[in-house]
């Protein structure tokens, strides 16, 4: 049995003929995709699936496709908008936020809905909101100076 | 410095498609017609396979088929080699069991491959492989070291007494014990060096697909050395020629040695491919990860180190339990024996030095290398003992280590355990770590703490590792069964742009922009119309791959030797060009000109020249660009440091923060200084991991208890403080770059570092040792006399 699942992917109208149990991330990566979206474990823990459903921050390894009914998605490949890259991807690449890329969109994203809530953050809030992506390479600390920056220069753009 | 060269903190290449969900991941692959795979893993940790019923599983939707080990054996498909022979004290060597990609009669550890179920999607080949009835007829087993190594221990190999796979020793007892003997003071310690689990971010993943048009092999895999994987499974295991046999390693998210080796998945889906005449893919879930991802550490030690009254270290002797898992994984033998022991003098002038090291079999994932593989416990247990030598003693820590350090005026120096180190200066880094750290305002700080109620303690490490491996004939004598050179190729392309191939393999070290700062500083074109291109065997010539940092120091030459034939064909095209003598032509800055004149032709015109050959030398110089060099190192690179770590213990729960951190290392020449900080940072980070969280469990009966990422605690952006880090340079002296690697430093110098931290933050609580990972439980413990 399979069901149809319709929603916006990165501003386009997107729909799917998927099994009942078929995860968000898996129709993003294997029915549309988008494989900028990673999969880094199977416990919720890492992170590296993060995308915006309806404007928030969700492990999209932990909702249904079917929850995804008529929401507004957005993945990594929807934040560089007409060929710019956003603040906070530049962020990323100025200040070394990354080094192997796999947790990279899942912290971007991640990043974003941070700082939508609160626009300047500081270190110790952003290392307390990155809680619940793990990043294996650089420490964190690159990280957290790229998403300081990202922010400053969200507020200035 | 030129702008894009070497010295440069140039951005990256790569970043922008990493940045923007561009990147190429194995599991991003999907090929035409392909079909998934899922493993089907023993259960338990010890048994011998009764029974394999697949005939409900063949019957359910989607199901193409399912394999087994004794259909893998049928086809003639041999066991998984290991690429590193060790002898034992009597010269006899190793024993290497049989290592089946897919278990035929009997599994020896939890996740053990025994069959395979391949359906048109991932959901229904899962849904299948629950209908596959394995009966086991179940083995009593032994996980750890004291179980494998107790008398009358079940064994994991039943033509290996006692499960010791190789009995291994360095040096010379006796003598070393007649020193001991007449020593002023001896100070002992016993050490568990804590198994840990990589745990890069991108599980393993793999596609095998054969072309029976052709009799052509691809295998994708997240590999960090291809064309190790293609020798290893295409000569050893399957028997395809090499030109037969494509192994592309695209974008790999993070290594940490746990991608280098040759893993039963590589063949499964290679060989199943040619069962069904599809491409096979399969991708890791994070579970599957913990229980077939080799695993790192697992030793158990007693060291001793023999000292003057006035504190000259005289002797050290090292006995080793290491657990090599159930099967020997490609490089197993070696982490604990010529990565570890032949790094016992650290940074030191012991003069004499024993050790012996027994490799012991288990009912566990096989263990192999892990970030420093060998050196970070060879390190841990060495600073660990002088600190402990300096609280016995009453020598201050960091007086005890200068008074023995190797000084710059004794280079090169020939340690008692085999290497000859080319170069250093271990004072220099401890003077930086001092300073960067404000060491001499440590008393207000931990002043400062006591009146929050927390216990301060800061702790130091030196260290030494050796990278850049290997060569290829000392490697050779000592067991390696491959050469360990690099090999780059340097393609200019008619209009001037330069295409790089390179054997190294990059999985976040960033190769594709420090590669192309060398091109530029050496050849002066832009940064921009470079191009590296690595992790694919069909495009690449040769290569060892990337690990045991030696990328820049023997892939890095390897390219720099190109690029030098490279320049001395260009000055033999523009002597012919400029109608002058080769030796007056000079080239700087993508110009090549005629020495004194301002008669000159640019890069781009030689190259031009070099493709259409209509005014050229065709008589004796053939037309062309393209130069390909291979590298093979004349000694290790010697890269060390200085670490000094600050905590906070808090007294009622035992937990410990890392509140500063401080790296004083000597890399040799820098290439990129932006992202030479960046592994710093993540190997210090492992390196607190490793001290702090990180303990793979497994239960006395086998099974892993750190099957997740809920149990296994990896570090989070809130565990860790911001580092401060610094670089000395000593240039490495034995080759052209002066590099020495970088990767491996933070997560073998910290870990003393951090534990000798807590340690001295636990003074007044008659603390005398404490193991890793410094839990809340373990420190509260110990800190009430039950450490």
């Amino acid at each position: 049995m399979t069901i149809n699942v319709s929603c916006t992917l990165n501003g386009e109208a997107v729909s799917a003929q998927v099994e009942p149990r078929t995860l968000l991330v898996e129709m993003i990566r294997e029915h549309f995709g988008r494989t900028g979206t990673h999969v880094g474990c199977d416990t919720s823990q890492c992170g590296a699936c993060v995308v915006h459903v309806d404007g928030r921050s969700v492990k999209s390894c932990t909702m249904l496709a079917a929850q995804a009914e008529g929401a507004d998605i957005v993945t990594i490949e929807g934040v560089a908008q007409n060929g710019q890259l956003h603040p906070m991807q530049e962020a990323f690449r100025e200040h070394h936020g990354l080094q192997c890329g796999f947790c990279t969109p899942g912290m971007i994203m991640s990043a974003l809905d941070l700082v939508k809530q609160n626009p300047d953050p500081s270190d110790r809030e952003i290392r307390e909101w990155l809680e619940g992506n793990l990043c294996r390479c650089t420490g964190y600390q690159n990280i957290v100076r790229a998403v300081k920056a990202g922010a400053e220069s969200m507020k200035q753009g | 410095m030129t702008e894009n060269g070497i010295g440069a903190a140039v951005r990256r290449k790569e970043d922008q498609r990493f940045i923007t969900g561009r990147g190429q991941y194995v599991d991003d692959i999907n090929r035409p017609h392909q079909v998934y795979a899922h493993i089907l893993r023993s259960s338990i940790p010890h048994g011998k396979i009764k029974k394999v019923d697949v005939e409900a599983a063949r019957k359910m939707p989607g199901v193409v088929g399912v394999l087994t080990g004794a259909e893998m054996a049928a086809d003639g498909i041999n066991g998984l080699p290991c690429g590193w022979g060790v002898n034992n004290k009597d010269g006899s060597p190793m024993a290497e069991p049989a290592h089946p990609a897919l278990a035929v009669d009997v599994v020896r550890y939890v996740g053990d491959q025994v069959a395979v179920v391949l359906a048109e999607s991932r959901a229904q080949a899962r849904d299948a492989a629950e209908l596959v009835e394995i009966d086991y007829d179940t083995l009593p087993a032994v996980a750890d070291l004291d179980a494998a190594s107790a008398d009358g221990a079940p064994l994991v190999w039943d033509d290996v007494k006692g499960n010791v796979c190789f009995d291994w020793e360095i040096g010379d007892e006796a003598a070393t014990n007649e020193v001991f003997e007449k020593a002023d003071t001896v100070v002992g310690i016993d050490l568990v060096n804590n198994r840990l689990i990589a745990n890069a971010m991108e599980p393993r993943a793999a596609i095998g697909e054969y072309d029976s048009g052709k009799d052509e092999y691809t295998l994708y895999t997240t590999s960090q050395n291809p064309h190790v994987i293609r020798l290893l499974m295409g000569a050893f295991v399957m028997g395809i020629p090499e030109h037969k046999l494509r192994v592309i390693s695209p974008d790999v998210g993070g290594g940490f040695g746990s991608k280098i080796f040759h893993y039963a998945e590589e063949v499964i889906v290679t060989w199943a491919s040619t069962k069904v005449g599809r491409p096979v893919k399969w991708t890791a879930d994070r579970s599957e990860s913990f229980m077939s991802d080799a695993h790192g550490r697992d030793h158990k030690s007693h060291a001793e180190l023999a000292l003057s009254k006035d504190g000259d270290f005289l002797a050290l002797r090292v006995y080793t339990l290491a657990n090599l898992g159930a099967y020997l994984s490609t490089f197993g033998p070696a982490v604990p024996t010529y990565m570890h022991a032949v790094l016992l003098a650290g940074n030191y002038k012991t003069p004499i030095i024993y050790a012996n090291v027994k490799g012991l079999f288990t009912h566990t994932v096989p263990v192999d290398a892990y970030r420093g593989a060998g050196r970070p416990e060879a390190s841990y247990l060495l600073e660990r003992l002088i600190d402990k030598a300096a609280r016995k003693t009453g020598i201050d820590p960091i007086e005890l280590r200068r008074r023995n350090f190797i000084k710059p005026e004794d280079f090169p120096y020939q340690t008692p355990v085999a290497l000859e180190y080319d170069t250093g200066n271990y004072d220099a880094s401890v003077d930086k770590a001092l300073e960067l750290s404000d060491y001499k305002n440590y008393e207000k700080r931990k002043a400062e703490s006591a009146k929050r109620g927390k216990l301060r303690g800061i702790g130091i490490a030196s260290y030494i590792e050796a990278c850049g491996v290997a060569p290829s004939n000392v490697a050779g004598a000592l067991g390696a069964r491959a050469g360990l050179y690099e090999v780059g190729t340097v393609r200019v392309n008619p209009t001037g742009s330069v295409t790089v191939l390179t054997g190294s393999h990059a999985h976040g070290q960033g190769h594709e922009t420090t590669m192309s700062q060398l091109v530029v500083e050496a050849l002066g074109v832009d940064y921009d119309s470079v191009e590296v291109v690595h992790g694919d065997t069909g495009k690449v010539p040769f290569g060892m791959g990337t690990y045991g940092s030696r990328s820049a120091a023997v892939g890095g030459v390897a390219l720099m030797n190109a690029l030098e034939k490279i320049k001395t064909k260009s000055k033999k095209i523009a002597a012919h060009l400029l109608e002058a003598s080769e030796e007056d032509i000079e080239f700087e800055n993508g110009q090549l000109t005629v020495k004194g004149t301002d008669r000159s032709v640019a890069f781009a015109e030689v190259a031009l020249a070099a493709y259409v050959p209509h005014n050229y030398p065709l008589d004796v110089l053939e037309p062309g660009l393209e130069e390909t060099a291979f590298y093979d190192p004349k000694n290790f690179t010697f890269p060390a440091g200085c670490h000094i770590c600050e905590v906070e213990v808090d007294p009622d729960t035992g937990v410990v923060e890392v509140v500063a951190f401080t790296a004083g290392d000597d890399f040799g020449r820098i290439i990129n200084p932006m992202i030479v900080d960046g592994q710093v940072h993540g190997g210090v980070t492992q390196g607190i991991g490793q001290a702090l969280y990180e303990q793979c469990v497994y239960d006395e009966s086998g099974q892993l208890l750190t099957g997740s990422m809920m149990d296994y605690c990896l570090p989070k952006a809130d565990n860790v403080p911001n580092f401060s880090v610094s670089t000395d340079v000593t240039p490495c002296t034995h080759n052209v770059l002066g590099v020495k690697g970088c990767g491996e430093a933070g997560a073998i110098g910290a870990p003393p570092a951090v534990i000798n931290a807590v340690l001295n933050a636990l003074s007044d609580y008659n603390v005398d040792n404490l193991q890793m990972p410094a839990t809340p439980e373990r420190v509260w413990q110990a800190m009430h006399g039950n450490g």
